[in-house]
């Protein structure tokens, strides 16, 4: 019977390829022609040759790309490792079972599910000069006067807004990585380690830790490729005052037509972050091979 | 051992009341500022420049009327046609490659997935540029189907990957056997792989309408009148007043609050599957 099932055909030796090959080539196309044209208008003037959008992005007083490169690093490491160290908090939290804990669960991964500029314009909400946050502490009389998070002479608090937005939003993508990791750990190696004496922080450090790893560099990985990406969040709270990558991209395109500037902008995201993703296959390339799913 | 064990028991309780205070801080901390977005959006303005009024309770729904009024009517129908747009393309693409991950055996198919999870870390947003002037070309600028064909790029990788580990979980034995009974593989597909697959391809439906929905970089690029609603509100929210902030705030976050409710069950494995 199972002969008969299993007979491999010339056409059912290639229905896979079939299958595949339609959403393969869609994704080629759509990624590889935009890039390439990405190229072209990054360095050519009107058919030839040109370094002139690159002479811009440089050395022109207009171009915000020095800053833009600053600020997007500085978010990301101020912002991850704080994500990370929540998350970690949280994760071990929630493999400890208690009631309500699914519910607890859903609450607390909310954030993801919707879009940065909802995020940027909740924590408007909270940090405005008529905000929740001012006029609580107000009303608290632990201040007098609102603390102003906004405008180009606040910067600095626009920043710390800015963190502290992708930290509510995103931490949550840290977490679910983590907590899947946890889950993971098979119960009967902490169990075992029990009964030979280890206490809790021994546990954690040579069982826990070592085996949650992999998780950790994946969260790592993929918050580092979100954090060079980060666009919403920033144009809706700080615009251009606190430049980064794509909001840059975004103001050369749409605002000033600098499509070939853009595409500079476009093409050094996508090199950072094929470099970055590098890493990730690189890393878990063997581990995922194993898994065989 | 006796005075351990007391011990014991006062540790026991103050576990409890340390994970119940923890997890009570971390819910606060993400829910009080959706709290306050979404009372706010509907708050009087008297009561929201009153530095006294902390907590608002005088309501109206001027806001969000306001800025429906102002076009986001519009724009939440361009993001509506565009998401299911991207659905459908993503889903006709995306569900053999899934099935076939899933069912097949064959050459290169690990170094084939292994792509497709690389193509998932590309950022999808550095097409929308160069996209611009392709689609000045094939008369796509400034259309929801662009828009929608952009999207689709983007979530093609995840659609496929999703799809495939929902379809392997559904044993290959009953295929096998609607096949002996007579089905050829379509047809097992469709009567028996597919009506069990359903409520899970329904939850990653509505995640590849809510990561549309959300997206805002393409969107903002690629379109001048005809705005999704993210697009839209990035672009308006810049210089209106606080509370038509609140309220495009409250009209983003609204339809996820919804579907994600509806596809909670599935939220944290479907992650897991795309974040892996």
């Amino acid at each position: 019977m199972t002969k008969l099932l299993n007979k491999p055909s010339l056409f059912e030796k290639y229905t896979p390829y079939l299958l595949i090959l339609p959403a393969l080539t869609y994704l080629l196309f759509f990624i590889g022609i935009p890039i390439a044209q990405a190229i072209y208008l990054a360095f050519t003037e009107k058919g030839a040759f040109s370094t002139e959008n690159l002479d811009y992005l440089l050395n022109s007083p207009f171009s915000m790309f020095k800053e833009a490169l600053k600020y997007t690093f500085l978010l990301a490491i101020t912002i991850i490792p704080i994500q990370v160290a929540i998350a970690l908090g949280l994760a071990m939290l929630f493999n400890i079972k208690f009631p309500g804990r699914n519910a607890a669960l859903y609450l607390v991964i909310l954030p993801l599910t919707i879009s940065d500029v909802a995020a940027g314009l909740i924590w408007y909400s909270m940090l405005s000069s008529y905000g929740f946050l001012n006029k609580l502490l107000i009303n608290m009389g632990l201040i007098s006067q609102p603390i102003y998070f906004f405008g180009y002479q606040y910067r600095n608090m626009e920043f710390l807004a800015i963190v502290l937005t992708e930290v509510w939003r995103a931490t949550a993508i840290v977490f679910v990585i983590l907590f899947a990791g946890l889950q993971m750990i098979s119960q009967e190696h902490i169990e075992a380690a029990e009964v030979f004496g280890a206490n809790v922080w021994q546990r954690l450090r040579y069982i826990v830790f070592p085996m949650l790893l992999p998780s950790l560099q994946a969260a790592l990985i993929i918050r580092t490729l979100f954090a060079l990406q980060i666009f919403g969040v920033v144009w809706i709270l700080a615009g251009r005052d606190i430049p980064v990558l794509a909001g840059e991209a975004y103001y050369e395109q749409v605002f000033l037509k600098h499509t070939g500037v853009a595409a500079i902008y476009a093409l050094i995201i996508a090199g950072i972050s094929v470099a970055v993703g590098a890493l990730y296959i690189k890393l878990f390339k063997a581990k995922y091979l194993e898994a065989g799913t | 051992m006796m005075p351990h064990e007391e011990y014991s028991i006062v540790r026991y309780y103050l576990n409890k009341i340390v994970i119940a205070g923890l997890v009570t801080i971390a819910i606060l901390w993400v829910i009080t500022p959706f709290v306050i977005a979404i009372a706010y959006a509907f708050t009087d303005p008297d009561q929201y420049y009153s530095i006294s009024v902390v907590f608002p309770t005088s309501f109206t729904a001027d806001h969000v009327k306001m800025l429906l009024a102002l076009g986001a009517d519009k724009a939440i129908m361009n993001s509506i046609i565009v998401a299911v747009l991207t659905i459908i393309f993503s889903f006709a693409l995306g569900l053999p490659a899934g099935y076939a991950f899933a069912r097949y055996t064959f050459k290169g198919k690990d170094s084939l997935k292994l792509f497709i999870i690389g193509l998932r870390m590309f950022p999808i947003m550095v097409i929308a540029v160069p996209l611009v002037t392709l689609y000045l070309r094939l008369g796509l600028n400034d259309t929801l189907l662009g828009v929608a064909l952009a999207h689709t790029s983007m979530a093609l990788p995840f659609v496929i990957l999703i799809t495939s580990s929902i379809i392997a979980g559904i044993p290959k034995e009953l295929e096998e056997a609607a096949m002996v009974f007579g089905l050829d593989r379509k047809g097992a597909f469709i009567h028996v792989t597919m009506p069990l697959a359903l409520p899970g391809l329904t939850a990653a439906a509505i995640f590849t309408f809510l990561m549309s929905w959300n997206e805002v970089f393409i969107a903002s690029v690629l379109t001048l009148t005809n705005r999704t609603l993210t697009a839209f509100i990035l672009n308006t929210a810049m210089a209106a007043v606080d509370f038509i902030k609140f309220a495009g705030a409250f009209i983003i976050i609204f339809p996820a609050m919804i579907f994600v409710f509806i596809a909670r069950r599935y939220l944290i494995s479907m992650w897991g599957i795309t974040l892996r």
